[in-house]
């Protein structure tokens, strides 16, 4: 188990270096480089060529690369010429907000598939199960964008339940009980509105599952055992169904990458979403590289997760 | 003589195919003794398993007629709580293919002990793990205390099917339905577990219904033999006459396709045709006709019956008596052959 682990983690490195360098070689194909922002208009040319050079711009990428990388882990990831502050400490605080805003959606979204899928898994060719099913049709075809906006029209502007903007109510003191209510508030709207669209594939997937195994023989064992209906569910069908459900978690994170840079930036939540869309639209070079490398270590995490997690709970691909 | 144990009347078991029943088994009576192998044989898609499952109630969505009578109940009609508590208790069943009739993620212990403690609600948890490990030692694992804690992935097919034996025999059933239990396994760990049914047969004082294609396992094991065809019994007797004075043409089809050594044969012989779908079988007449077309049509009945043509000797049809191999057609081909 840790040596399956250990070589799962070792395997990372090589993963997250090739990252780096694809996201570095992308970076340096954009029109503009880490200075055009910062420059004045009025600047002498020849200041220009010259703060080039002293900032390593004309040299080779691979150096520019060594140059960049060694920042980066030292956590010095450049400057924003938009807010004018290092990078790192301006995606520390969005980092928090997205990885809770993260949070509270995927455990939205288990808490509608899980009963979902089962009843449509159990019951299917029902009434239940074609209701079920035609809603995750709707969400298979429904845009996140689209129905954030609809969410946020319909419960943030004509019914007020929920804010429409923001993270927290502005002059909360950090830490106290209202402020983490608040920021639990302000979390909630564009957490149900990706979650309800991005349960639509774990809902499908358990009630695949669960009609699958329904047939397996060692259900039928269970019956000829003489266990009742609720047993053979709760104990055979249920546990061997939800295997490749747990499997599937890492995978939802990075598919919740994606979601966030809709509903962030529709719900004006300071998230790395957000922040990752108007970096690209003003090009923010130095954290446009970093969000997309901190976007890709999470994709590759997610993996990992996912592999620990499959090795934990199936016994056939358990390592000793 | 023997005591019954299972009867079984008229059971006609329909699977739902578009918006048709077909009958898989049609007008099944049979009945098992206690201490007594009863061998069903057939080829594939005969209605042995459906008529085994029919027996054990695990059909789901399947439309049961007639009466199958065990113990004062009648498991065509049955309440699933009534049923549960007999299914594993009293009546168990040994599956088919060993490798996938276990839950890949449960210890062997946790599926033998759940049969156990289903029937034995007050069981404290070490003699349920006593009784898991005198059980694995009956059915022969080498090693009961390390296999109690291995998952069904770490143990050979062999050892696998011991398992299922043990969850099938772990509350002393006194009907146990064997469906094939060998067919999946070696010839050398087959006569073990033959072996091993046989030994539970005598200890237990159970009927065993054996479900098989496998004639040679039947002349071994079983002492009465049904032989179904196309989802009905076309001839049932005890062993020593079936082998030995087989009537039904599709008994001795059967029994002629088997290679003997004692016998000098240059080629099988091969029964024409296939086991006819569900849907395709013919619901009238002899069911087995169209297989021999060189029997004169007259041979048969209309509506054929078992006819007992000696104690104990059933035979459907009347077409047996006027029925024999087409010899030259046969010498033909082996010309052909060799």
């Amino acid at each position: 188990m840790w040596k399956f682990t250990v070589r799962r983690i070792l395997i990372m490195i090589p993963q997250i270096f090739l990252l780096s360098i694809l996201i570095f070689l992308m970076a340096q194909a954009m029109p503009g480089d880490a200075l055009s922002g910062l420059i004045d208009p009025n600047l002498d040319p020849k200041e220009i060529a010259k703060m080039r050079e002293k900032l390593g711009l004309n040299d080779e990428w691979y150096a520019q690369y060594i140059d960049w990388i060694k920042g980066a882990i030292q956590g010095d990831l450049g400057e924003s010429f938009r807010f004018k502050m290092p990078v790192s400490e301006l995606i520390e605080q969005r980092l928090i907000n997205t990885f809770w805003l993260s949070v509270v959606t995927l455990i939205i979204t288990y808490l509608i598939a899980i009963p979902l899928g089962i009843t449509s898994g159990r019951f299917n060719d029902t009434w239940a199960d074609r209701i079920i099913t035609g809603y995750t049709y709707i969400g298979f075809a429904t845009p996140v964008f689209i129905f954030a906006l609809v969410m946020l029209w319909i419960f943030g502007f004509h019914y007020g339940w929920f804010p429409t903007t923001g993270s927290v109510k502005p002059g909360l003191e950090p830490g106290t009980f209202d402020y983490i209510v608040s920021k639990i508030y302000h979390m909630l709207l564009p957490a149900i509105s990706l979650a309800l669209i991005t349960t639509v594939n774990t809902v499908q997937y358990l009630r695949s599952e669960i009609i699958d195994t329904k047939q397996r023989d060692f259900i039928i064992t269970a019956r000829a055992k003489g266990a009742p209906e609720s047993r053979v569910y709760n104990r055979h069908i249920l546990r061997n169904s939800l295997l490749p459900i747990a499997a599937f978690f890492g995978f939802e994170i990075t598919g919740l990458i994606g979601g966030t840079i809709f509903v962030e930036q529709i719900f004006g939540y300071p998230g790395m979403g957000q922040l990752f869309y108007e970096s690209i639209l003003l090009r923010d070079y130095s954290v446009v590289t970093s969000v997309v490398l901190l976007f890709g270590i999470a994709s590759i995490l997610g993996a990992l997760i996912s592999d620990v997690i499959l090795s934990l709970v199936d016994p056939r691909i358990r390592i000793k | 003589m023997a005591e019954g144990l299972l009867e079984i009347k008229n059971l006609k078991t329909s699977f739902r195919i578009k918006d048709n029943y077909y009958a898989a088994v049609d007008d099944v009576s049979i009945t098992v003794n206690k201490n007594e192998v009863l061998a069903i044989v057939g080829e594939s898609g005969c209605g042995k398993s459906a008529l085994a499952f029919s027996i054990m109630g695990l059909h789901n969505r399947a439309k049961i007629e007639g009466n199958i009578l065990y113990k004062g109940h009648d498991i065509a009609n049955i309440s699933p709580a009534k049923l549960n508590k007999l299914r594993g208790n009293d009546m168990a069943m040994i599956f088919q293919d060993p490798l996938t009739a276990l839950n890949p993620l449960m210890e062997i212990g946790d599926q033998i002990g759940e049969i156990v403690s289903l029937h034995n609600k007050n069981l404290s948890k070490s003699e349920r793990k006593a009784k898991v490990i005198k059980l694995l030692n009956k059915v022969g694992i080498p090693h009961p205390e390390r296999t109690y804690k291995q998952f069904p992935h770490e143990l050979s097919g062999g050892m696998r099917q011991r398992v299922v034996i043990a969850i099938a025999i772990a509350n002393e059933p006194e009907l146990l339905i064997a469906d094939e239990p060998t067919t999946a396994l070696d010839a050398t760990i087959q006569s073990q577990i033959l072996d091993l049914l046989n030994e539970l047969k005598e200890d237990m004082n159970a009927g065993i219904i054996l479900i098989t294609h496998d004639l040679g396992v039947v002349a071994e094991t079983a002492d009465r033999v049904a032989v179904m065809y196309a989802g009905q019994i076309v001839e049932i007797a005890d062993v020593h006459t079936l082998f030995g004075d087989p009537q039904h043409p599709y008994t001795r089809s059967l029994l002629n396709s088997v290679p003997n050594a004692a016998k000098d044969q240059t080629k099988l012989h091969v029964i024409q045709g296939i086991v006819p779908s569900l849907q395709k079988l013919p619901r009238e007449g002899c069911r087995f006709g169209p297989r021999i077309p060189w029997i004169d049509s007259s041979a048969h009945e209309d509506n054929p019956v078992l006819h007992e043509i000696s104690p104990g000797h059933f035979v459907r049809c009347t077409c047996y008596s006027q029925f024999s191999f087409p010899e030259e057609s046969k010498e033909d081909q082996s010309h052909g052959v060799s």
